[in-house]
């Protein structure tokens, strides 16, 4: 083959291959997606995180405003510290409350957070103090079970 | 009966002695490769026509395949996630498996008999009619000539392949559950994108990519030299290149995955 073909062979395969990892990382990937690299982390405290994970989004309304950035156990509180980074566009007052939700009924499990009236914004390093925790399904059954258990029980007295 | 007992530990000795004596020449080739590699670079045309053998001339293979994963893929991910409601999942499902494994995996395999075993048949007939020698006789180091020039060609065909693989299968996943069965388009799209991560999916996955062309490239050229100076040995040499690669390959997949994938 001659010289200028192969070249140009090569050249085509190059710039396809470099493409193809382009349209991985743009079509595919989210890279488009906001990167919180600059923004400000508050941490909240929850009683059980449920399934969260380190990079599961923070949402408010839906929208992401930012990413969990770190997980861990407070040994005196038996408490979950749970750092997020949210993005330097979205303040949100004092008193605004995260809860643990999970997208469908088998999704991954996020931070949602509801904004509250304070007139103060949240400022880095910030705690947030109105926390709701993960649904743990065992409880929950847990306690429908009891709840079904006390009833029965009254309503056996009063058949008496 | 003591005697059979010995000769058995014997030969396990002997065994061992000899894979491990392989594996030295094996690492000693290797650094002789990298190290009169700087040919490679200075007259890259050597190293061009390298890539146009092991790259351009797989693309059609890669091409093909990939499609045609990409197409199977889209057609069982829809067949199981229709029962549970999540049909416009398959966009992810499809996305994550080319992504993260299929197309590093079998654009390897594929790599590995295609570019690979020519690899180890042009080195290990240049050695037995003495080719090697000759060069040498003149003053041309076959390392720096021939053999570095393929590795680097392997080395950066590899991860393009693979990227053009995993595209090519995402592109037969969509043609075929959004073009013909009707999955819709935005929810395909978006919820791949969703799920699919530049750093933890897309990264690891050309990492995966480097080190197995980094590998079949090695392993292809180490076999090759190393073959008897005989039609039958370069034959068995072939063999052994496409048998060891995708050993590797799988091998190194699952030690690389347990590194990426796992943990928080």
């Amino acid at each position: 083959m001659k010289r200028t073909t192969l070249d140009l062979w090569v050249g085509i395969f190059v710039t396809a291959g470099v493409l193809a990892l382009f349209v991985l990382a743009l079509k595919v990937g989210n890279a488009s997606n906001i990167s919180v690299s600059d923004g400000y982390r508050v941490v909240a405290e929850f009683d059980n995180i449920g399934g969260l994970k380190v990079r599961a989004p923070v949402k408010s309304a839906g929208v992401v405003v930012g990413r969990v950035e770190g997980i861990a156990l407070d040994t005196r509180s038996f408490r979950a510290n749970v750092t997020m980074r949210i993005d330097k566009h979205y303040p949100f007052p004092k008193d605004s409350s995260a809860s643990i939700l999970t997208a469908g009924l088998l999704g991954e499990q996020y931070i949602g957070m509801d904004g509250g009236g304070d007139e103060q914004n949240l400022q880095d390093g910030d705690r947030i103090k109105l926390t709701q925790s993960a649904i743990v399904l065992e409880k929950v059954i847990g306690q429908f079970l009891y709840g079904k258990a006390a009833e029965n029980v009254s309503g056996g007295t009063d058949k008496k | 009966m003591i005697n059979a007992l010995a000769n058995g530990i014997r030969l396990i000795g002997h065994r061992t002695i000899e894979a491990v004596w392989r594996l030295g020449a094996a690492t000693r080739f290797m650094g002789l490769v990298l190290a009169r590699s700087a040919m490679a670079f200075r007259r890259f045309q050597l190293t061009l026509d390298e890539i146009h053998f092991a790259g351009v001339l797989s693309l059609i293979i890669i091409i093909v395949s990939g499609l045609f994963v990409g197409l199977v893929l889209g057609l069982q991910g829809y067949e199981t996630l229709k029962r549970y409601g999540s049909a416009e999942a398959v966009g992810t499902l499809v996305a994550l498996a080319l992504v993260r494994e299929l197309g590093p995996v079998v654009a390897a395999l594929l790599f590995a008999s295609r570019a690979g075993s020519a690899m180890t048949a042009e080195i290990g007939i240049m050695k037995s009619t003495e080719q090697l020698s000759a060069m040498e006789m003149m003053a041309v180091d076959p390392f720096a000539r021939v053999i570095s020039p393929m590795f680097w060609g392997g080395f950066i065909s590899m991860p393009l392949l693979a990227a053009i693989f995993s595209v090519m299968g995402i592109f037969g996943g969509y043609l075929i559950t959004v073009v013909i069965i009707g999955v819709d388009s935005g929810a395909f799209w978006s919820q791949m994108q969703a799920s699919v991560d530049l750093r933890d999916d897309i990264l690891n996955g050309v990492i995966k990519s480097v080190v197995f062309g980094a590998a079949v490239t090695a392993i292809a050229l180490f076999e090759g030299y190393d073959a008897p100076p005989t039609a039958e040995g370069v034959s068995r040499a072939v063999t052994r290149t496409v048998v060891t690669s995708a050993l590797a390959v799988l091998a190194l997949d699952f030690v690389l995955t347990a590194f990426m994938f796992t943990g928080v």
